[in-house]
């Protein structure tokens, strides 16, 4: 049978932001994918190390907008990372707060694209009215809704206030109950079931061939996630679980995200009842010369930053890893021999978020690639080559 | 007015089109039509082809990449339609004005009609710069 090639995007009603897909498929069996990406390169890199430490952090934060809390996080943890310096324990406590806020948020809006993308527009319309919820305590802890910018490389920006603990914590309890009811109702349902059982099974060797990260890897059985292999903020304070589940498909993705949420409500209660006091601040003057890395556990996995300073008051290099970088190639081990029709799903399936992701390459007129790797290396060893034959060196 | 741009007032349909942007501006358009904003009881509907579309929410900061399909998609909007700057990104580019990807505003590029800034805005701005629009169209 001959292959057809099925295009998709870059501006499609299924996710909110632009990407490119070729579905390479024989009848109704996919056989290869490709993604084209580079519809939100905005040079986020090359923009911080425009701005002095400070202000990079609200670059970064704008990097991704559900991720908005974990890009400055490890930008400040990359920060702090380069001289020895101790971040006072009331900012730790406000830091995790504010993340795991983000990842409640983030879960619930998957979970309801991922319904809507099913037919389940119940299951979409529910998750985002309890996302409100929590959106409405991160605007009291906060300020804003989204793009909360708290960070601040030795502390945080805006304190606490005592009163405002117990509201966050009625709001956090109310959404509870419906929480669990969507928990069943996603969970017992004997459709889904049928739906996403078996569906894009990622196994255990590909997850780690493919280096896959956070739920991803959590669902095919690789127990990887850097709140408990190294630990930062208030993670080790209280007790918490590491939601892992063995068969890797679209079903047991969901599930891992969903039990997550639990135990985010659990580590944020934790925190907001067992504020410490103290400063929030620790007031850096100089960052020295050296370099620093941060990394922490993004709700879609683990994001990676990079700092080089040379003892100016801007980053001399920075570098950004986030986790669906790491999570796209999936595609092609769990894509293949699936039908057009679960396609949607299986994409959906990993968190994508390409706006984290983008990554650009320089072409000339000509439409020849420029400065791509391999041909910097190629460039590299003719030099060396045409030195040796100059020199007569053999 | 023409009678065009009258019934189109009674229910814009609107195209979401990211040209760049972090996600939160998509994000908080997806959430005017859940339970709590709900624009669809104004008649407000998010549709998924650019030939139905009314009303463009344009965000995001315009990048090299995206211009181009912008522009394509323009041309096939049928006319008379309305643009919306959503974000301060598609407004002014905002943080991202010195960027090498980033090289003109989105209103050199198309024409606007109203302007919503704020990073990202809330849905109730949302809500209130699409009824203003609608408002200065309809009285005109």
């Amino acid at each position: 049978m001959g292959k057809t090639i099925i295009p998709i995007g870059p501006y499609h009603p299924l996710q909110e932001e632009p990407e490119f897909f070729t579905l390479t498929v024989e009848g109704e069996t996919v056989v290869d994918i490709d993604v084209r990406i580079g519809y939100n390169h905005r040079g986020i890199e090359k923009l911080s190390e425009m701005k002095t430490f400070e202000n990079s952090t609200f670059v970064v934060e704008r990097i991704c907008g559900i991720c908005s809390t974990s890009h400055p996080y490890a930008y400040t943890r990359a920060v702090e990372d380069i001289f020895p310096m101790e971040v006072s324990m009331r900012s730790k406590y406000i830091r995790t707060i504010i993340a795991e806020g983000e990842r409640i948020h983030s879960h619930l809006l998957w979970l309801g694209l991922a319904g809507h993308f099913l037919g389940y527009n119940t299951v979409y319309m529910w998750a985002w009215k309890l996302r409100e919820e929590i959106l409405d305590v991160m605007e009291i802890l906060s300020g804003n809704r989204n793009n909360y910018a708290m960070f601040k490389p030795g502390g945080v920006r805006r304190d606490i206030n005592a009163e405002d603990i117990p509201i966050c914590i009625k709001k956090i309890d109310s959404i509870l109950p419906t929480l669990n009811m969507l928990k069943k109702a996603v969970l017992d349902d004997p459709v889904l079931h049928a739906r996403l059982k078996g569906v894009g099974v990622l196994s255990y060797q590909d997850a780690i061939d493919f280096s896959a990260l956070g739920p991803t890897s959590r669902a095919s059985g690789v127990a990887r996630d850097v709140r408990k292999d190294s630990p930062y903020g208030a993670y080790q304070e209280m007790e918490w679980d590491m939601i892992v589940t063995k068969n890797g498909d679209v079903f047991d993705k969901a599930v891992v995200r969903i039990l997550e949420m639990f135990e985010t409500a659990k580590i944020m209660k934790y925190c907001l009842n067992n504020l410490p006091d103290g400063e929030i601040d620790a007031k850096i003057k100089d960052i020295p010369p050296g370099e620093g890395i941060g990394h922490i556990e993004a709700p879609r996995g683990e994001t990676f930053h990079y700092v080089k300073s040379d003892g100016t008051n801007r980053p001399m290099r920075h570098k950004v890893r986030a986790p669906t970088f790491m999570n796209f190639p999936t595609y092609k081990a769990t894509v293949k021999g699936q039908t057009i029709s679960d396609a949607t799903i299986i994409l959906a399936a990993i968190d994508p978020c390409y706006c984290c992701t983008e990554r650009i390459a320089v072409k000339d007129v000509k439409g020849r690639m420029l400065y791509d790797g391999q041909d910097l290396i190629r460039l590299s060893r003719e030099k060396t080559e045409k030195m040796k034959q100059r020199m007569g060196v053999r | 007015m023409s009678l065009k741009l009258k019934a189109l007032l009674k229910s814009p349909w609107v195209f979401h089109l990211s040209t760049g942007s972090c996600n939160n501006c998509d994000i908080e358009i997806l959430d005017c039509l859940t339970p709590r904003f709900d624009i669809e009881r104004f008649g407000m509907l998010l549709i998924g082809s650019i030939k139905h579309a009314d009303v463009l929410l344009v965000t995001g900061s315009c990048n090299r990449m995206s211009v181009e399909r912008l522009k394509v998609l323009y041309e096939q909007v049928p006319k008379p339609c309305l643009v919306v700057a959503i974000g301060t990104c598609a407004g002014s580019r905002g943080i991202f004005k010195d960027s090498y990807n980033c090289p003109v505003p989105l209103d050199k590029i198309i024409p606007v009609d109203v302007y919503i800034p704020g990073c990202p805005p809330k849905p109730e701005a949302m809500i209130a710069g699409v009824v203003k629009l609608i408002e200065k169209v309809g009285g005109a």
